[in-house]
């Protein structure tokens, strides 16, 4: 059994004639929480994707679990994704579902235990991102942070091996993000997990994960634990650690001279 | 010159790629959906539910519908009957009408406005907010636990729903003719029972409302599964519903009633 749950290696991908990711190589280890930084549109959401068998690489191959994640078969792929829990950005709840039904639903589809033992691991899941006492609440009735506390609860439902979190922090007040913060280093561990965390929120993402792989122009730019990429002089690092305006990465999309723009149509 | 015309051929070939390319995505989501028939009718829970989504709460419509349209046949009929002295045989033609077309047509048409936009809206909907996705990394097809849930729900309703239509408007034209006009109730009925004929008429009937039940449940579906995953695409989505689903009723209405007449 190798010592990585999920291998990417050489992978590109992309729409048409634009590639997202040029040669990717990762490796995220067993038992570890490690990050995806990078800027909006840099396809961070889009490896998970591809990890989870959503989408298929133009070359290269991602591995979970020793087994080509693109390879499988309907069935195979079932069967790996039944080793993987995702969060999605917004909580992807069944909006026809109550909170209990939401996260009682990969359970009843996937065993057969009893109705009182899939109370318990509900009632379980729940009390675990504090949210027993909603548990006959809607979608509609919760916050976006509850709403995101929910879909953590329904994607550990089955104590998956394998966590994907895809920007777990996005619009969440700062009281909600130390607590999903302190969730997805606890539930790693306690259910011995890996954890993959897509995000851009550098201070709190520092704070929990073990390893951190920096994307930008689909490439892995930076790799290091959070102490190695907080003393790292690569520019893309610095700029990106340190929220500065100016740097290799630009603001401005690219457009034409700004004065010849607005100057366009009148006498110079 | 050339470069309008250049543009005209462009825009038609992409327009023909994209409907072929569309065909060949709902001929495949067919395919799904029959692929997981077992397991759909293995929890016949979801789709008894489905049922009262689309047959269930559509029934308010259809019925009222259903009362008017008789009424006027009943108005309708008895003005053209009663210039060639056989206004007796008024029941006949409300109940011909309505079991041989207007039961199954006007049914598939209000199912598809009332039932099938929502289909497509929902299934949408679900799509804009990763709730198709969150079930696919969940190791669950949405074919199996959404989609096909649906269409077997649609392909049920359907029949039913337009013998009820059919029921209904029989009584519409009953209360305008025999209560309001005054044609003999007896008449009314003895000649209806006499010229409505179980194979021809009411089997042909639902054997209508079953394949249009099959097309809007499978427009429906396929609309809002292939639904780009905006505002507009929904809303694009759902219109594109009731026009296709109108457009094939009503098209393979003709095609289904010159095979029966033929046959």
């Amino acid at each position: 059994m190798s010592d990585n749950i999920v291998e990417i290696d050489n992978l590109s991908f992309g729409y048409k004639s634009r590639l997202l990711h040029k040669g990717i190589n990762m490796v995220f280890p067993r038992g570890k929480v490690v990050a995806i930084m990078g800027g909006s549109g840099s396809g961070k959401t889009t490896l998970l994707r591809l990890i989870g068998g959503q989408l298929k690489p133009n070359v290269g191959e991602v591995r979970v679990d020793g087994e080509v994640v693109h390879k499988q078969t309907i069935d195979g792929l079932y069967r790996l994704r039944r080793k993987m829990g995702m969060l999605f950005q917004f909580g992807a709840l069944f909006t026809d579902l109550s909170v209990y039904e939401n996260v009682a639903f990969p359970i009843r589809e996937h065993t057969n235990l009893p109705e009182s033992m899939v109370r318990d691991f509900v009632m379980l899941k729940l009390n675990a991102v504090g949210l027993r006492g909603a548990h006959n609440l809607m979608p509609t009735e919760l916050s976006g942070g509850m709403a995101r506390r929910v879909a953590l609860a329904r994607a550990v439902a089955l104590d998956p091996q394998i966590i994907m979190y895809d920007e777990p922090f996005a619009g969440l007040d700062p009281i909600s993000m130390g607590v999903v913060c302190n969730l997805i280093r606890s539930l790693n561990d306690a259910l011995g997990a890996t954890s993959i965390v897509v995000t851009h929120d550098v201070h709190e993402t520092f704070s929990f994960v073990d390893y951190v792989y920096f994307v930008s122009d689909g490439v892995v730019v930076a790799e290091g634990t959070p102490d190695e990429l907080r003393n790292s002089e690569k520019p893309f690092v610095h700029q990106f650690v340190h929220g500065e305006a100016d740097g290799p990465v630009p603001f401005h999309y690219p457009a034409p001279d700004y004065k010849r723009e607005m100057l366009r149509g009148h006498d110079v | 010159m050339f470069n309008g015309l250049q543009g005209v051929f462009a825009s038609l070939g992409h327009r023909v790629i994209e409907g072929v390319w569309r065909i060949g995505a709902g001929a495949r989501l067919f395919f799904y959906i029959g692929f997981y028939l077992l397991e759909s009718f293995k929890r016949p829970r979801l789709i008894v539910r489905e049922i009262f989504a689309t047959g269930v709460l559509s029934l308010l419509i259809i019925l009222v519908s259903a009362f008017f349209v008789g009424m006027v046949l009943g108005l309708q009929g008895y003005n053209t009957l009663q210039k060639y002295g056989s206004s007796e045989a008024i029941g006949v033609l409300v109940a011909l009408s309505l079991v041989r077309e207007l039961g199954p047509v006007v049914t598939a048409l209000l199912f598809a406005g009332r039932a099938g936009t929502a289909i497509t809206a929902e299934i949408g909907l679900m799509k804009a907010t990763e709730q198709l996705s969150a079930m696919e990394m969940m190791a669950v097809s949405p074919v199996a636990r959404v989609i096909a849930p649906r269409f077997w729900a649609g392909v049920i309703s359907m029949p039913i729903l337009a013998a009820l239509f059919s029921m209904v408007g029989v009584l519409g034209g009953y209360f305008v003719a025999v209560p309001i006009i005054g044609v003999d109730s007896g008449a009314f009925w003895s000649q209806m029972q006499a010229s409505v004929d179980f194979r021809d008429d009411i089997v042909n009937g639902v054997i209508k409302s079953v394949v249009f039940g099959i097309v809007c449940s499978m427009i429906a579906l396929f609309e809002g599964y292939d639904a780009p995953p905006t505002a507009e695409g929904v809303s694009r989505a759902t219109t594109r519903t009731v026009v296709n689903s109108s457009l094939a009723v009503l098209g393979l209405d003709f095609i289904l009633t010159a095979f029966m007449i033929g046959a």
